[in-house]
């Protein structure tokens, strides 16, 4: 059995974190705007995770992720460096299509700040003038700046309260780097999709091309289910193979709304489940901990 | 054969048939007339040598019925139960003129157990040749090839996108019509052959097929990919929640074990009411699997009539004694929503048979004002797949127009040293065309690889002159065991 071991993790805040995982392969072939699917354990779901970096020559890739679930949770929880995943495949989807756009701009909100890193390097690369807008709720979840810099050639941060950077949604980001750039000839955001729909409403004036990156639930991963089945158009797609990435003009966004809340009931359950079992956990390892001090750390 | 009562099983996912006891296999077994013209191996996609095995049945010759049947199938255990006889072996049989045909499929089965129970397998000698051969797919099509592959003396390597191999067997196919014990250890024996089996990687996207050719010192590959792409109805409402493939359903309930939620994170909420699209295999499975998740009521919407239905008649058969309720002649035309985002129910139309169309079945036309409503909670469409458009997307492989693989007779494709078979070059067929797919694609790589073709498994004793296998047919080769 392959391990894909956990070699580093880095805590955002409390409910972002970023674990880089060993996969030589997968490190070579990754592409900016594809994915890879994840599960924890064999008891676990698969889970799809943008790769938002990754190193060739150390032979690792990087997740970022936002805790809101489940899987997510007990990721947050159980992957510590030198642990291992049970399940780790990619990269799946089809690679961004990086452009010879002369002048971009790449948004991203909320889980989607740091999949848009790799697209912002990638034009970057391909000799663009690159405006990265990315938005927090506040300065103290702010990540990444660093390294956005290196890439972008303005970084303009939003925070709702205003706490860093211009206070407002992402979409204020985008109008200003707009009015200051009106030859800017491609934007591409990622984030959750109310966000997503937002930064296309407000490009769809100014006819600008604006590719977003969907996230609806996926199993497989590999075209085989259609559980990831988006309107795009008049067309039907499924995200895994036919995109992540289309064209946000043409997104049915609250059909992609209304399908994420599919499992909103199960999902719950789920969570309450691992919770109750955690709270388990926890009184057992209290019980032990009182009968025989020191015992219940290493035991539990 | 023995099977659970009907009621009971609807509501568990134990095997729904018992298999048979020795004495029941032994008696049917003497039903056979070893006809001379042997009508139902030429009925046998792979060509069976059938009275051959029955024969040593009758003479209570197990090891012996298995390596006859072995000569030419990888999987008895597997095919004798999920081959469609009707329409092959048993629907020739000289028997079934009169009387109910021998029953094959179950013979094959009882053999099949036999060897799994036994830990029989058929590892003839093998020589390494320093080949290597990658295998992209873990069906039965790749697992056929792979096998065949592993014999002839090459290093095998079957790749598979999910985390567990089998393909369809796996992730389609319901325990209750077939265990995964049996799956593994067909597996089990494909890895006692040498094949390694690398889980977790999509080819094409983690590297190219021309990559395996080129960079990674593949001397020739094989790809199995199996269809898999689920056709949607494209009528209103399709994307309401709970309309969703039969593909999704099974994987969530079969690989991803939802039938255990919340012991297993992934979920599969079913409703009281099921309307499940199609009367194929799959519609069969997706039914049946919804009554043990514990639906209701199950309905079966066809727009055909019975005697058109694709599925396995015994399968007809056996969710119709578990509860599903069949509405042939029955079209959908749009899903009608609860005013959430949810499925409320169903809009369908009456349909009757007209002219045969090209496929020689009758062709069903609408019947004018026929529309009607009812009510459900869950509607899964089981209407057949297309061709997954990753191999496509990622190589030069050429295509044809529905973008299955072009291959030529021998199965090989438009780049050297590649070749393909099973679902992804038919369309969606049956596991043993893609068992018989895998097999002859390995014999034209065998070829193409210059491997002299030694087809013939080596008896383990059998006929030795001096430690000679004669079956060898290669005596400077002597073998020291
Ligand atoms: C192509 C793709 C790339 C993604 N990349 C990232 C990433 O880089 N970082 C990251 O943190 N998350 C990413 N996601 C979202 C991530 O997959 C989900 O957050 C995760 O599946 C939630 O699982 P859970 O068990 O923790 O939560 P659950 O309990 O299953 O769900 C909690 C909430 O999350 C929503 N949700 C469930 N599944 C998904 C989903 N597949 N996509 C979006 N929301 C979902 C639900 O609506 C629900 O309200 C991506 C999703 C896709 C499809
Ligand atoms: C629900 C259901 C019930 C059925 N019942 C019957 C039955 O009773 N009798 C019968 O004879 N037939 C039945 N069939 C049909 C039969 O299962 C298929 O015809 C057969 O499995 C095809 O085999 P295959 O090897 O071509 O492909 P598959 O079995 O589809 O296997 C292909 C494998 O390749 C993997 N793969 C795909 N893409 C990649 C990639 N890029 N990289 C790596 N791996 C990849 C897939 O994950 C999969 O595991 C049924 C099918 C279904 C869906
Ligand atoms: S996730 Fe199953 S088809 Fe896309």
């Amino acid at each position: 059995m392959t391990n894909y071991e956990i070699v580093s993790r880095e805590d955002f805040s409390d409910v972002t974190y970023l674990l880089e995982i060993r996969h030589p392969m997968m490190a070579r072939a990754a592409k900016p705007g594809q994915f890879v699917m994840v599960m924890l354990n064999e008891q676990g779901e698969r889970i799809p995770l943008t790769i938002a970096d990754f190193d060739g020559e150390k032979g690792t890739i990087t997740l970022v992720i936002q805790a809101v679930g489940k899987t997510t949770r007990q990721m947050q929880q159980e992957c510590r460096v030198g642990t291992s995943l049970y399940a780790l495949v990619g990269p799946m989807g089809v690679p961004s299509p990086i452009s010879h756009a002369r002048k971009v701009l790449c948004v991203g909100g909320g889980l989607g700040v740091a999949p848009i890193f790799p697209q912002a390097r990638g034009y970057k690369e391909a000799g663009a003038y690159v405006i990265g807008v990315v938005g927090f709720r506040n300065k103290d979840l702010v990540f990444w700046d660093e390294k956005f810099r290196d890439c972008c050639d303005e970084l303009i941060i939003c925070t709702d309260d205003g706490s860093l950077g211009i206070k407002g949604l992402v979409t204020a980001g985008i109008l200003q780097a707009i009015e200051k750039h009106p030859d800017i000839e491609e934007v591409v955001a990622i984030g959750p999709p109310i966000m997503m729909k937002g930064c296309a409403d407000s490009t769809r004036p100014f006819k600008i091309k604006t590719m977003v990156s969907l996230n609806p639930v996926m199993v497989d991963g590999t075209g085989m289910c259609g559980g990831c089945r988006v309107r795009i158009g008049d067309q039907v797609k499924f995200a895994c193979v036919d995109g992540p990435d289309f064209d946000g003009h043409q997104v049915d966004f609250d059909d992609l709304m209304m399908r994420l809340r599919r499992y909103t009931k199960t999902e719950r359950k789920a969570l309450d489940h691992w919770e109750k079992g955690c709270n388990l956990d926890k009184t057992i390892a209290s019980s032990v901990e009182a009968l025989i001090p020191g015992q219940a750390l290493t035991t539990v | 054969m023995r099977e659970q009562d009907p009621i009971e099983r609807s509501r568990n996912f134990e095997e729904v048939a018992c298999g048979y006891h020795p004495d029941d296999a032994m008696r049917e077994s003497e039903r056979c007339l070893m006809c001379p013209d042997q009508p139902c191996v030429s009925g046998c996609p792979v060509g069976i040598d059938i009275p051959g095995f029955i024969r040593k049945i009758g003479e209570k010759d197990l090891r012996g019925a298995y390596d006859i049947i072995t000569e030419t199938s990888l999987l008895p255990a597997v095919c004798g139960r999920v081959c469609p006889q009707e329409n092959q072996c048993e629907g020739v049989c000289t028997v079934g003129e009169s009387l109910e045909p021998v029953a094959i499929g179950r013979l094959e089965r009882f053999v099949g157990d036999a060897a799994i129970r036994e830990g029989w397998v058929n590892i003839p000698y093998i020589e390494a040749n320093r080949f290597k051969v990658g295998i992209v797919g873990s069906g039965p099509a790749g697992m056929a090839c792979a096998a065949d592959m592993a014999k002839a003396g090459c290093e095998v390597t079957v790749f598979e996108a999910f985390h567990q191999p089998g393909g369809v067997l796996r992730y389609g196919i319901p325990d209750f019509r077939l265990p995964n014990a049996v799956i593994d250890a067909e597996i089990g024996n494909l890895r006692k052959l040498g094949v390694k089996f690398e889980c977790n990687t999509l080819v094409g996207r983690l590297f190219t097929i021309e990559q395996m050719i080129s960079g990674m010192g593949y001397d020739a590959v094989f790809v199995g990919v199996g269809a898999g792409y689920p056709t949607m109805l494209g009528i209103p409402g399709d994307s309401l929640n709970g309309v969703l493939s039969a593909n999704e359903l099974l994987t969530r309930c079969n690989l991803m074990r939802a039938k255990e939620f919340p012991n297993f994170d992934t979920p599969q909420p079913i409703g009281r009411r099921v309307a499940v699209v199609g009367a194929g295999n799959t519609a069969m499975d997706a039914m049946r699997v919804c009554l043990r998740l514990g639906a209701e009521k199950v309905y079966c919407i066809y727009r055909r009539s019975r005697k058109e239905a694709p599925a396995r008649a015994e399968e007809v058969h056996h969710a119709e004694q578990e509860g599903v309720e069949y509405h042939w002649l029955t079209n959908p035309v749009a899903v009608i929503d609860d005013g959430q985002g949810n499925v409320r129910g169903m809009r369908c139309v009456r349909m009757e048979l007209g002219e045969p169309d090209e496929s020689g079945r009758r062709r069903p036309v609408q019947v004018a004002g026929s529309e009607f409503d009812f009510e459900t909670d869950l509607i899964v469409y089981a209407i057949g797949t297309n061709a997954n458009p990753i191999m496509g997307q990622t190589s030069k492989l050429e295509l044809n127009k529905w973008g299955y693989i072009q291959t030529d007779n021998s199965l090989a494709t438009s780049m050297a040293g590649v070749f393909a078979g099973g679902d992804i070059v038919t369309g969606a067929a049956t596991v043993i065309e893609a068992m018989g797919a895998g097999r002859k694609a390995a014999a034209s790589m065998k070829a193409y690889l210059g491997i002299r073709d030694s087809a013939l498994p080596y008896a383990n004793g059998g006929e030795k002159l001096f430690g000679i296998d004669l079956r060898e047919r290669n005596f400077a080769r002597v073998r020291v065991a």
